[in-house]
This record gives structure tokens, sequence and C-alpha cells, in this order.
């Protein structure tokens, strides 16, 4: 038998409905197929949901939420932890990162991950160590906030242990929820928030006493972990302004930010920068996570209408979206926006998306008073504050927008009696995931113009799709990030990253079998998984491998101005990503490709997807 | 300096404020007492109750050195070269005396390992204090050990070190 190095070949099963724990073996040859964390993830539900995956309702009981680690993570230098699952947003599978000391505290319980089925009929949460699994009782924890609850289960649990949990808004299956973790963290995309609170599961909570695994090389492990620590700990300016220094940069130089749901990418507000947060909010420089040389966090304070906010940063993400997106300038206000998502435990950039979105269907009369109960107005902090409770509690409104922008213009239009094209062309998303705060248009930022249409992860700026394939650029990269599970800013240059894995690991994976074999084999599944969908929503490439129409409208200010996606490049440049990845002209993977990829079993339902739109 | 003369004893000084609460300093006292990296077992830790306060928490060498005395089996002794905590294996029979008896609670008991883990200064050149200046932190130096008896006072459970640092830092009751 092969010998497992950096992986423990084994997650923790736990089934709600029942109540029964057990473990769930997985083969050596498994993890060098599929690496870890995204990659095993895809293959679990594959293995356990490809033949129903239509019916299967994301959040139904059937739907397991996965929480996994990879072979590099509590190694390499940064934590990240991969959630997972069928997405209540694209229907396919997304694999969620997000920085938690939950990740190296589950390896520290001889776990690789935990697979949590079924739901309970009443509110609980999860305890595990490497000794012990409980299913505690959680009523009492229901309905609170983030902040809140970390202050409840350390009273509860008698100690400060690493924790994933939900806010109101997982409680309310809200799809556009996050699973939070320490305060300020959250797996956004995907909504797993909805999936942990469609199982009734407020917190995972883990208490990790033991050894991580043995690696296969320690003195080559010790030397590059070394190589690695001072490769990142030198990125200055990284670490004294984290990704919050794109405020202005995103906005003012490379005009790639949203404004106003996205209607500008243009801004010049000096205001809106780190360097005014920096000197007036930030009471913590340089914060980090479990085993970071980076740094790139920070806290911030700010008072708003007599409350007083923390947040992280706020990051670039959360700044762009909870900020100009909503017309939202002033950063105390961002502060306090960024601060109540993390509460309600809701994804800021789902929430900045879907609310500007609202904004300006508002602001062009397809929404009045009446449909929201109040009047909304960009940068107006009351409404602005105000919707974003009501999308967590579903109230009003916020009942249709709690579906997420995509589900939400269908139902508006619905509503409306109106043509879905005419409030669609206002959803800045792709495949029901609101675009990350990175625009194309002016072809100056990082995303290529097909990051998004081509993306098995829709809208999901930290996984975008690019030429050539065979690069950094493209979304293996990503894929192999999200299995190894690392972090994207501690990351160094792939051979560095690849040896580090072989210290770790043993494997010899290559370059060229990154580029040709594993990452496509992860990216075909998501692909197949994400073409099936269902039960709600349905991908067609020719219709939905797409921009949001908006990105097809010419930027209106700063230097780029007149700048758009061209429908022409995306078609051609769609067409060369799907030839150089082996798919076919819709971008379904052929039946020789799959063969190669070792992937026989899904040979014949890739098939009947093609047939099926064909015949559409 | 010639090598008959005795070294001085040294001291973790630790910088709240500096500190980012990444943990490679418990990572690194792992790797460097038990080859694997084994949070748990590391002799100093990180607690972080409030966002933005983290306390790293190790033993601080008090002058009277009160785990010492209060060892039964005489198991604890003092190095006089560095002026660390020794532990012999051999002799620890896990009663928890040493923990009670200090004013921080700093020495830990971790499933796995047959006797107390409490700081031993690397013999002189602490991995943590390596590992935190490495990562340009420097929440955690190396001095001369400080002949002012108030050292003792930096020994306080974490949840007390916290609450006061948290404070300072937020400036708000959390």
């Amino acid at each position: 038998m092969v010998q497992l190095y950096g992986c423990w070949g084994r997650l923790l099963s736990v089934d709600l409905t029942t109540g029964k724990v057990g473990e769930e073996r997985v083969p050596p040859a498994v993890f060098r197929a599929y690496v870890g964390g995204r990659g095993l993830a895809t293959y679990l539900l594959w293995r356990e949901l490809g033949r129903k995956w239509r019916e299967v309702d994301p959040l139904g009981p059937e739907n397991p939420l996965i929480l996994l680690t990879g072979p590099l993570t509590g190694y390499y230098p940064g934590i990240k932890m991969v959630v997972s699952g069928k997405s209540p947003q694209s229907c396919g599978v997304v694999g969620s990162a997000i920085s938690s000391h939950v990740a190296y505290a589950v390896k520290a319980s001889g776990y690789d991950g935990i697979v949590v089925r079924g739901a309970s009929e009443r509110p609980v949460y999860l305890y595990v160590s490497e000794d012990h699994v409980e299913i505690g009782d959680a009523s009492k924890l229901w309905g609170l906030g983030g902040f809140e609850l970390v202050q409840a289960l350390r009273r509860e649990l008698g100690r400060d242990l690493p924790s994933l949990y939900i806010g109101p808004a997982g409680e309310r299956l809200v799809r556009t929820a996050a699973v939070m973790s320490r305060w300020v963290h959250a797996a956004g995309y995907g909504g797993y928030g909805a999936v942990m609170g469609s199982k009734r599961l407020k917190a995972v909570v883990v208490d990790g006493k033991g050894p991580l695994p043995p690696v296969a090389d320690r003195e080559e492990f010790a030397k590059l972990r070394y190589e690695v620590i001072d490769k990142v700990a030198s990125r200055h300016t990284f670490r004294r302004w984290g990704t919050t220094a794109g405020l202005w940069r995103v906005g003012y130089d490379t005009s790639s930010e949203p404004v106003r749901n996205w209607q500008e990418e243009w801004h010049s507000v000096e205001g809106f920068s780190h360097v005014v947060i920096e000197r007036r909010y930030w009471v913590k420089n340089p914060w980090a996570d479990w085993g970071c040389p980076l740094a790139c966090m920070k806290v911030s304070k700010a008072e708003v209408g007599g409350r007083v906010y923390v947040t992280d940063g706020p990051d670039y993400e959360m700044g762009a979206y909870l900020g100009s997106n909503l017309g939202v300038f002033d950063v105390d206000k961002v502060i306090a926006l960024s601060s109540l998502a993390d509460d309600l435990g809701l994804c800021g950039i789902q929430a900045g998306n879907v609310v500007g979105f609202a904004v300006e269907l508002f602001e062009r009369g397809v929404l009045a008073v009446e449909d929201v109960g109040y009047e909304l107005r960009w940068g107006d902090f009351e409404s602005l504050r105000r919707l974003v409770e009501d999308v967590a509690y579903r109230r009003g409104l916020g009942a249709v927008l709690a579906e997420g922008t995509y589900r939400a213009a269908l139902e508006i239009a619905r509503r409306k009696g109106i043509p879905p094209e005419e409030v669609l062309k206002y959803a800045v998303q792709v495949k029901g995931i609101g675009v990350g705060a990175h625009g194309i248009r002016s072809g100056k930022d990082y995303p290529q113009p097909i990051a998004y249409a081509a993306s098995v992860q829709g809208g999901d700026h930290t996984s975008v799709a690019g030429l050539p394939v065979a690069s950094e650029e493209s979304e293996v990269w990503s894929a192999f990030l999200d299995s190894a599970v690392i972090c994207m800013f501690t990351a160094v240059e792939e051979a560095t990253l690849l040896k580090f894995l072989k210290a770790v690991t043993g494997w010899g994976l290559t370059r060229e079998e990154l580029y040709s074999t594993v990452g496509p084999r992860i990216l075909s599944l998501q692909r197949i998984l994400l073409l099936l969908g269902g039960p709600d929503a349905r991908w067609d490439p020719r219709v939905h491998d797409d921009n949001p129409p908006r990105f097809y409208e010419p930027l209106p200010t700063g230097p780029y101005s007149g700048s758009r996606a061209s429908a022409d490049e995306v078609k051609a440049k769609l067409a060369e990503y799907y030839s150089q990845l082996g798919w076919d002209e819709l971008g379904v993977p052929t039946a020789d490709t799959l063969r190669k990829l070792g992937l026989y079993d899904a040979v014949e339902v890739a098939e009947q997807i093609r047939i099926e739109l064909r015949g559409e | 300096m010639s090598s008959s003369q005795p070294q001085a004893q040294i001291w973790v000084l630790v910088d709240y404020p500096a500190c980012t609460g990444c943990r490679l300093c418990e990572i690194a006292c792992s790797l460097r007492h038990e080859g694997v990296v084994w949070p748990a077992a590391s002799r100093v830790t990180v607690y972080e109750f409030y966002p933005g306060a983290p306390v790293p928490h190790l033993c601080v060498q008090c002058p009277d050195y009160p785990c010492v005395s209060a060892c039964p089996t005489k198991a604890l002794s003092v190095d006089g070269a560095t002026g660390a905590v020794l532990v012999d294996p051999s002799l620890c029979t896990l009663c928890r005396r040493c923990i009670e008896a200090c004013p921080g609670r700093v020495p830990r008991v971790v499933p796995g390992k047959p006797y107390v883990l409490i700081c031993d200064l690397c013999l002189g050149d602490p991995a943590c204090v390596r590992e935190c200046s490495k990562a340009g932190y420097n929440a955690l130096k190396v001095v001369r050990k400080p002949s002012n008896t108030a050292i003792k006072h930096y020994a306080k459970p974490p949840e007390v070190l916290a609450e006061e640092v948290g404070a300072r830092v937020l400036q708000v009751r959390w």
C-alpha cells in the first residue's frame, strides 16, 4: 500500500438526521488524483450524487456539507480550508475557501475533513476532537450574530476553540449566506451558510490537540518552509496595506471597481482609500491568520450612529461591494456595513451585489417604495443598512433578494410582469454567482474577458478562467491552490509550490501533469456537475457562458471611458479555452478527454448533456 | 568573553501590540521540540479572545520559580545557564501541581505527551523568537533576563491578559 504523507486519508462523517458518527477512508490514489480540498470535494460529490445531481436540492438533507483541508494545509505558510457541497447559488460545485484555524485543528484531530449529511430537527453544534465527537444542543445559540456567538461558544465550552459557524442569514437559508469563522472570515462564494442552516447546524467547533500527519521529507520541508516565509514576509506593502489598497488602485488606476452596481468602474474619491482608513480607523495592523507570515489583515473600528463597529480591513472586496458599489464613499459607513455583514453571516460580496442591484432597480423605477417599504438611494447608509438586515432576516423585499441576484431578478420580473431580460440586464452575476469586485471592461485589472464566463465557479473572482490553460492565468491554478489547500496571497511561483508539495506528500506531481491532467480533471468534473445543475437552475453554455450584460456597456467615466467587453472576442476566447481543455464547442468535456483524465464514469453523463443541449 | 564566565540568563520579551496572532511561534516550537507541526504541544501559545488583541503566553521564569518548589517529584529544575525551567520526563507524573502553582497557568498537558510542557528557552536560542523575527513581526525578542522582579507579573492567565490587551486595542467593552 502506498504510504500517505501530509494527509491522514480519513474523513469524519456525521449524519445529523440519525446522529450517527463514523469515518470514511480516502485512498491515497484518490488524493493523488484530486490533491484534496476542492478537487476531493468534487470527487466525493460526483461519487455520491452524480447520478441524481439534478434532483438534489442544495438545501435538502441529501446535500452534504463538506469541510476539507488539503495536503499542504498546516504545513504551507498561511491557512485555508475549503467548504463545499452542491451550491445553492450555481447548482454546481464551488470550492469556497475560508481562512480558518479550524483547518489545522481538523488535521490535528486526525482527520482531513468533515462531511456532514442529513439535517437535525433542532439546532445543534458539532464538537470534534481526536477521541470524541459530539452533537450538542444549540438552541441557546440559535439566532445569535457572529460576534456574540464566538463569545457564547467560549462560555459554553470553557475554552477558546476554533469554529466555523453561521449567523442569522444562514439560519434563514439565505442563498447569499456564508460559512463564517473568527468574527470576520467567510466562505462566501457558493452560499454554503444556507446549506449549514438547512441542517440546523449552528457551529462546528474543532478541538485538535494532536500533531499533524508526518511529511515525506522533513529536511526539504524545513528548508522550503523558510524559503517561502522569507519570500512572503518581504511583501512589505501588501503586509502594510493588505487588499484594502485596491480601493483606490482598482478604481482610480485600473477602472475595474464596482461603482453603483457597476454603472461605473472608476472613482476619484481621495478619502476612499487605504491611506485614509489606515490613518483614521485601523486599530491593529498587521493582523494575521494561523501560520501566516504575510498578515494582510487589519482590525478597523468606527462609530456610526452611536454604535461601534469592528471588522477586518475592510478588505478590498468588502470595501468595494459594501462601499463604492452602493455609492457609499464614507469609509466609517463601509466599516459599519462590513461589520454588519460579518455579524449577520452574509457574504459581503453577494450582499453588496444584490443590494446594489436593488438600489439600481429602485432608481430606474422597477422597484418602488411599496415594494421595499422605504426609499433606496445610493450612499444612504440608513436605508442600505436596513436592506442588508432585511436580506439576512428575509423581511419584505429582503426575502426576494435573499435568493441572490439571479433568482431575485427572475422573481421581480415575474411579479412585475416584465420579461426576465429587462431585469437580468442589471444583475451583475454569472451562473447564479455575483461577480467579484474585479471588472473586465478596461482590461487593466487581472481578469481576462472570459474570466467569469468560463469559470466553473461563475462570478467567483478567486477562480477565474484564463488563457493559456497551462499557466497561472488559468483556472487550473486556482483549482490547484484550493485543492492543495493554501491561500492565494501566500502562494509563491509554481516551481517552488510543486517542490513544497513533493516535500510534504512525496508525490512527484510535475507541472506538465498539473496542467494536462490533475487540473483539467478537477475542472472537467466541476464543469459536468455545473452543466447538470438543477433543480431550480440550469445553464446553457451558449447563453450562460457569458458576461453579465453590463460588461458590454461602455464604461462611462474615467481614463478608459468607452471600453467594454467585445462579444466576438469573448466567443473566440471561449472556443480557444474549451479546446485547450479538451472540451467540445459547447464546452462539454469530450469522451476522449474524460477517458484520458480517468473519468470513465462521466463519459455517459457528458454525452447526455451534449445530446440535450443539441436537442434544445 | 572567556568560556569560564557564566552565560547571561536570557528572557523572551513580549511586545503585545506587535503580535499579529499568526502562531508561527507555536509551529516553530513544535517543530523544534517534537519534529512535527503540533501546535497543542508548543511551549508558547497565542490566545486571541478579542479581534486584534492576541496574547502570546509562555513561561516568564519567575524569580522565585513557584512551579519548581511545587513539584513533589523534583521533575522540575532551573537551568543555571539560561534560567529556563527544565522538565525531567522520567520524573514527571502529570500531577499538575506546577500548573496550580503558576500565576499564569502556563505549563501545559497535552494528550500524547507523558510529561508537562514548559518553555526551556531552547537552551539559549528560542525557535519561537527566531521564527517571529524571520516573519518580520518581532513580537518576541531575546533579551538578557531583567533583574526587575516585576517580570513575574507577566505571568497571568490568558483570559486576564486578553481582557486587558483587548480593551486597549478596541477601546470598547466587547
